[in-house]
């Protein structure tokens, strides 16, 4: 049987997949960013998933205002790059799972989520730049096949957090119930903290968002219950985009291991945030196999290292 | 017929793109949407206000996107996402266009979110719903420079 074995919560931020395009990783700027994913790409490399899904928003490349879904489920063959008026993204076709993504579809509906069934759709930097943060820059081809999920958060009101939270429920169900085993791995994209529209541009809310990922670990069902007033009011007019995480981590077990986490402020106008979340089942075969157990603890310290010496380095 | 006041229009500096402006925006946004496209960028530059005849706008709307007023494309239902596509046309980088539209220079503005961005302190609320906040950010220094460079 296919199974979700861990989340990926990941920001972004367009000018992260420009600065990978222009070839501008390795300056100072770019570097603080990026550096925070070098461990999360390893852990991705040992991982394997056999399909990502990916939970993402469109902005205005394959949706403009002629349709507004609120979740769209991409069950088409191949997405390509969309071009975002500077010409597409210079990354792989990602390849879908035409029929994991067609069952998924199936059960989630007849479990009530009126899903947005789309066979055609080009997929923009919501979705492409943070599998380049955890899947490196492959030239040909992505590791894994990809279903995307698209959820408005352009327009509002988007879909609550508890509402997103409870369709992970139900994905993590359909998941479990195809018959092809399959190592699935999930994503959670877009904020943290940032507005990027109107006088008010430029909020940034660190303690907002350290909250946000503390209770993402430990206490997920503590967000389901934040109005969207409250997430637009602290953490931006933008900073909603976070509700999509929770479709993320409504996918995975109440009782999840963090396995690394990263933040850093800012890439461009943004607070970026990083998590990576396993099923204790899954940390429990992994502690089977002896010694593996410490190695995940070395890599959570490095992570608050990592991001300490960001916040001091600022 | 009026806006409707709605509890998130308290939100200082902050234009919630819903429902209601969506429906009132579809022109300006569907303007920004046609500029994906190289010829309609050129016909756009060619003759602005020429161009603009294409779409349904309110004369409101018209002078905003003549005037390139990023905020009042947003207050009469532009979207940001689609409002940027203009700004690529007008040659800037999502960071430009978000110091335009905060008043500041490219460069201060670049600065406070080097400094970590602008503080959520004094910034919740118009109608002083964050009072409490507000007060004591007075007394911090940081607040007060991230308040200064609005």
């Amino acid at each position: 049987m296919a199974k979700i074995i861990a989340g990926v919560g990941s920001s972004h931020v367009p000018a992260i997949g420009a600065a990978l395009d222009n070839g501008k990783t390795e300056e100072p700027y770019w570097k603080r960013v990026f550096s925070g994913f070098e461990k999360s790409k390893e852990w991705m490399e040992k991982t394997k998933p056999d399909v990502a899904i990916v939970v993402y928003n469109d902005h205005a490349s394959a949706f403009s205002v002629d349709l507004i879904p609120t979740f769209a489920l991409g069950c088409a063959a191949e997405f390509p790059p969309a071009d975002e008026g500077w010409g597409p993204r210079p990354v792989p076709v990602v390849k879908g799972h035409p029929a994991l993504a067609a069952h998924i579809a199936q059960s989630v509906i007849l479990d009530e989520f009126d899903l947005t069934i789309v066979n055609k759709m080009e997929v923009d930097h919501g979705l492409t730049v943070p599998m380049n943060l955890l899947f490196g820059q492959p030239k040909d081809a992505w590791p894994c096949p990809v279903i995307p999920l698209a959820v408005n958060v352009v327009m509002y009101p988007p879909p609550t957090g508890h509402r997103c939270y409870m369709l992970g429920r139900a994905i993590r169900k359909a998941v479990a119930t195809y018959p092809e085993d399959l190592k699935v791995v999930i994503f959670g994209t877009g904020g943290l903290s940032h507005q990027i529209s109107g006088p008010r541009a430029g909020l940034i809310n660190s303690k907002w968002d350290k909250n946000f990922l503390d209770n993402l670990s430990k206490d997920p069902k503590k967000l389901t219950r934040i109005p969207h007033i409250d997430y637009m009011r602290e953490a931006g007019a933008e900073g909603i985009e976070m509700v999509m995480w929770l479709i993320m981590r409504g996918a995975l077990d109440d009782k999840v291991d963090e396995v690394y986490r990263f933040y850093t402020v800012p890439a461009s106008n943004t607070a970026v945030g990083h998590i990576i979340l396993e099923n204790r089942q899954r940390a429990a075969a992994k502690a089977a196999g002896k010694a593996k157990r410490p190695a995940v603890k070395t890599k959570r310290a490095a992570a608050r290292n990592t991001s300490q010496a960001v916040r001091r380095g600022k | 017929m009026a806006r409707r006041q709605q509890e998130y229009d308290d939100i200082p500096g902050t234009f919630v793109f819903d429902a209601e402006r969506s429906r009132e925006g579809y022109g300006i946004n569907m303007f920004c949407m046609s500029l994906m496209k190289d010829e309609n960028r050129k016909a756009f530059k060619a003759n602005e206000a020429e161009y603009l005849k294409r779409f349904r706008l309110t004369p409101e709307q018209t002078e905003a996107i003549l005037k390139h007023d990023y905020n009042r494309m947003l207050e009469l239902g532009g979207n940001i996402y689609f409002t940027a596509k203009l700004g690529a046309t007008d040659g800037h980088s999502f960071q430009h266009l978000a110091a335009v539209m905060t008043g500041a220079s490219q460069q201060d503005y670049a600065a406070m979110m080097l400094a970590g961005g602008r503080s959520v302190e004094g910034n919740r609320s118009r109608s002083g719903k964050d009072k409490s906040a507000k007060s004591k950010s007075k007394s911090k220094p940081k607040s007060k420079s991230s308040a200064r460079r609005k």
